[in-house]
């Protein structure tokens, strides 16, 4: 096709009532991206993605498919006509059809033999290459996504839509099939936009990730640059487990955790993030913190300290060395992590 | 901005969404359909109210000096009566079952209802021959106890509310019957073990949770009463239903017999402003998790002797008894040596009745499927209301939905006239059109709500996905809803055409001259006593409308089973 990008939103509001769901979005998806929509509930990451698939009519903004407009807040083209899969988190297989006539039902305007043909290639892809025959109900709920997976793709859209996909099946099955569905995703260049309310699970597929609030996008990242560099608090607390220090500005800036950089950041308004894989506890009795509470992560131990006037500060130290509720000790950095300056946002 | 717009690279202003034809058509097929379908079930009624707005005084004052105020009179006697006797055997008969297990108590739970199979009037005519002056009882009766011997007058508002009461107390017991399999059973058991006696607690808990379900029930089998005139005429009851078909029949005015149907659609108003005053802010469904159902107790020796005998002298008084007796008649009839001449127009009779019970389940399956599939593929607030809107027809007696159709009609017939389309043989007066029109506006909304039922069990999610596949919402009806649904679609289908085979008064206002319907022809051999020609037709219909009750009870054993 063109080089034009495979999704690009400009603009886009969608309001219902007096609610905002959409506020003004902008987006450009690249070619073969894998893009992950997070955010609270309410966020309008479905909405969002539910006008790119033509569910749901924009107020105004436009939306572009591989360079074909197909919304511009007046006109909107109808979802049939759309090139974009979709992919729900359940109950969207036809129960009447097999396996076979669900993938293929998308497929048209090519002889039958290609149909089969099709239809077999999508379900090896998806490795359920025998069950054909079989009927909705009589599959898994992880075998239900792959042939819902492997029924979007078969008209070999230009584009991928997931509104949470995975979020009925149980974790193991869940990681699983999320590394399957990349690998498909990848093995058929088809770009995809993942609605999900797992941050950890967009940090494993996405390519960028997406954090909305309020209708709004607040920061299009990489997974990294999102976790570990967010633009202010409130994504810096969404994407995982995170302590907000206040800044002490003198004699230099510095928080209870030692000197920050602020960066060229204006010290107001700011706060330091830490994870609590980035603060470390060396027991001491004479130290300044003591433990509050702790909490097994199998792994490790997630453990909240409390120093002096500061926040309640989470830890994650190692399962070999675990000191228990009222140990005391001392905080600091882990040798090569530091504390990042963020806008402060603390009241989501 | 021409045709040929460069795609490579930028996306030139000005560029426009380009859709087909087809895109336009499914984005405003949806609304306008829905519009259409809602306007021509609204019109009739629309013209009888607008009718009134030029009242003939002369009618008015004419029927006020001689008829009316009886009639105004019998109508609430009629109407309240009814109300009592169904509250008491319907409500008493769900409590009696939900409550109790006594032999037989699982059968009776689902026996009780067949009485919806039995027509009024032809309960009522059974009941007048049998037990009526002339009738076998009474003669044994003065045989035994002299010609002067007291009896109760049967033909009479008393006989009447009682025939009605037997066959329309279902209704009641079914509402009733949900409504304490829910909540309203488990906070009663609450209430008695708080420390309430068993009428503290039907007072302060049971009556107070059952409200809503009782009126519904209760307006229901008030527009049922309030529809009948053939009824009613045989029991010598004068109601305003009855006063529409005798000046309707007596002077074909057209303009006298509307404006005497808006008085109809009246009280119908009224009985609907009633119920939402009867129910209050409740709703239902509004039970809040798995309230359990009142959990029964088993009863023993005399008292389970009482309750079966209960159930089986009703079961039997509104079915079972003149069933039979229909049955003896029509045996005594076929066989004996009268030759009744009108038993070889019974295929004909029969015929008639099934095609236009056939028709009209067909114009209203595919009017629903419009209606209930519209909200998926457009957004419009406007579909729901339309989908609303036409199942006010369910709510209007018979003989208003039959004038109304007349004048719609004849407005329609002035305007093709004045186009210079006028037809041979008016399309209004007595036409299939006109009857299947007036049935279908009356029969509607049973077969929506059951295709909604069926299609809310759809999820949006397989619609949507059916949509980003490339299928056009039409070939979705087709090739998903209607095979998900299919159930609930052929459970409208027979819900409406039963309706429409049971229905007399639209059929004796409306049906083309010569052309009989079963009840029609069961209506004229009665109202001529000639009771036992008519059984056949009688049982005729008893029998197809054993089959949507058949249904209604298997649905509700599948329910009692999966709670």
């Amino acid at each position: 096709m063109s080089d034009a990008a495979p999704l690009e939103v400009t603009g886009l509001v969608k309001t219902y009532d007096d609610v905002v769901a959409v506020d003004g979005v902008d987006l450009v998806l690249r070619d073969d991206e894998v893009l992950a929509l997070v955010g609270p509930s309410g966020c309008g990451k479905s909405t969002l993605l539910r006008t790119i698939a033509g569910l749901v009519a924009a107020d105004s903004g436009t939306i572009r498919l591989s360079g074909q407009l197909v919304e511009d807040g007046s006109v909107r083209l109808p979802p049939e006509r759309r090139p974009a899969g979709l992919v729900f988190q359940e109950h969207a297989l036809f129960p009447h059809l097999c396996v076979r006539d669900n993938v293929g039902f998308g497929v048209r305007d090519v002889p039958k033999r290609e149909v089969a043909d099709r239809v077999a290639e999508m379900l090896e892809l998806v490795s359920l290459g025998s069950y054909g025959d079989r009927y909705p109900h009589e599959l898994s709920g992880g075998e239900r996504q792959r042939v819902a997976l492997a029924r979007a793709l078969a008209p070999a859209p230009s584009l991928m839509l997931f509104d949470e996909p995975f979020a009925s099946l149980d974790h193991n099955l869940r990681v699983q099939l999320r590394q399957d569905v990349v690998a498909a995703l990848k093995a058929t260049a088809t770009p995809a936009v993942f609605v999900t309310h797992d941050q950890r699970e967009a940090l494993a597929i996405a390519d960028r990730i997406a954090v909305m609030r309020r209708g709004r996008i607040e920061q299009l990242d990489t997974p990294a640059a999102v976790f570990h560099r967010p633009v202010d608090a409130f994504v810096g607390a969404f994407m995982g487990e995170a302590t907000f220090l206040p800044i002490e500005t003198s004699p230099s800036p510095h928080t209870v955790l030692g000197p920050v950089d602020l960066d060229g950041r204006a010290p107001t308004g700011a706060t330091a993030m830490v994870r609590p894989d980035d603060v470390s506890f060396a027991v001491a009795a004479d130290g300044e913190a003591e433990v509050v509470a702790a909490e097994y992560h199998g792994s490790g131990w997630l453990l909240t300290a409390r120093a002096g006037g500061a926040p309640p500060i989470a830890v994650f130290t190692s399962h070999l060395a675990a000191p228990p509720v009222g140990a005391r000790g001392h905080l600091g950095l882990v040798v090569g992590h530091r504390q990042v300056v963020v806008a402060d946002t603390t009241e989501p | 901005m021409t045709a040929a717009a460069p795609t490579q690279g930028g996306t030139p202003e000005g560029q426009r969404v380009e859709r087909s034809a087809g895109d336009r058509a499914s984005q405003l097929g949806w609304p306008v359909v829905a519009f259409v379908v809602a306007t021509l079930a609204v019109i009739p009624i629309g013209f009888l109210a607008v009718s009134v707005l030029d009242p003939n005084v002369e009618v008015w004052r004419q029927q006020w000096r001689t008829r009316l105020p009886d009639q105004l009179v019998d109508t609430a006697v009629l109407l309240i009566g009814v109300s009592a006797g169904s509250l008491l055997l319907g409500g008493g008969l769900a409590w009696l079952i939900s409550a109790y297990r006594f032999p037989g108590s699982r059968l009776f739970g689902w026996l009780l209802i067949a009485p919806l199979a039995m027509p009024s009037y032809v309960l009522g005519f059974v009941t007048l021959s049998v037990i009526g002056f002339t009738g076998p009882i009474q003669n044994w009766w003065r045989d035994t106890f002299g010609q002067d011997a007291w009896f109760p007058e049967v033909r009479s508002m008393g006989g009447a509310i009682v025939v009605f009461t037997l066959v329309l107390y279902p209704y009641v017991f079914l509402l009733a019957r949900a409504a304490l399999a829910d909540q309203a059973g488990g906070a009663y058991e609450v209430a008695r073990s708080l420390g309430a006696g068993p009428f503290e607690a039907a007072r302060r808990v049971l009556f107070p949770l059952l409200r809503p379900a009782l009126a519904a029930g209760v307006a229901v089998v008030m527009m049922e009463t309030l529809t009948d005139f053939a009824t009613v005429q045989y029991f010598g009851v004068d109601t305003v239903s009855v006063g529409v078909f005798r000046i309707w029949r007596g002077t074909f005015d057209r303009d006298a017999a509307s404006e005497f149907a808006t008085l109809v659609l009246v009280v119908a108003l009224m009985i609907i402003g009633l119920e939402r005053v009867l129910r209050g802010r409740a709703r239902f469904g509004e039970a809040g998790g798995a309230a359990a159902g009142v959990g029964p107790r088993r009863l023993r020796g005399a008292k389970a002797a009482a309750a079966f005998t209960t159930c089986a002298v009703v079961l039997l008084a509104s079915f079972g008894a003149p069933t039979a007796q229909l049955t003896f008649w029509a045996v005594e009839e076929a066989t004996g040596d009268r030759g009744t001449p009108l038993v070889d127009r019974f295929t004909e009779f029969l015929q008639n009745s099934l095609i236009l019970a056939s028709l009209t389940a067909v114009v209203c399956v595919v009017l629903a499927l419009v209606l209930t599939n519209g909200p998926r593929f457009s957004r419009g607030r406007g579909i729901g209301i339309a989908s609303r809107m036409t199942a006010i027809g369910y709510a209007v007696p018979g003989p208003v939905v039959a004038i109304g159709v007349v004048l719609a009609l004849v407005a329609l017939d002035d305007v093709l006239e004045g186009i210079g389309l006028g037809l041979p043989g008016v399309v209004a007066t007595g036409s299939l059109v006109g009857l299947v029109y007036a049935y279908s506006v009356r029969f509607l909304a049973p077969g929506l709500n059951a295709i909604e039922a069926g299609l809310e069990q759809v999820p949006e999610e397989v619609t949507a996905s059916a949509r980003s596949l490339g299928s056009r919402p039409s070939s979705i009806v087709g090739r998903i809803h209607v095979p998900l649904a299919r159930t609930s679609v052929l459970t409208g289908a027979v819900l409406v055409a039963v309706d429409a085979l049971k229905e007399l008064p639209i059929a004796l206002l409306l049906r083309p001259i010569g052309f009989n319907t079963l009840p029609v022809w069961t209506y004229n051999l009665a109202t001529e006593s000639r009771f036992e020609q008519a059984a056949l037709p009688a049982l005729a219909i008893i029998v197809v409308a054993l089959i949507p009750v058949g249904l209604l009870s298997l649905q509700l054993s599948r329910h009692a089973e999966a709670t």
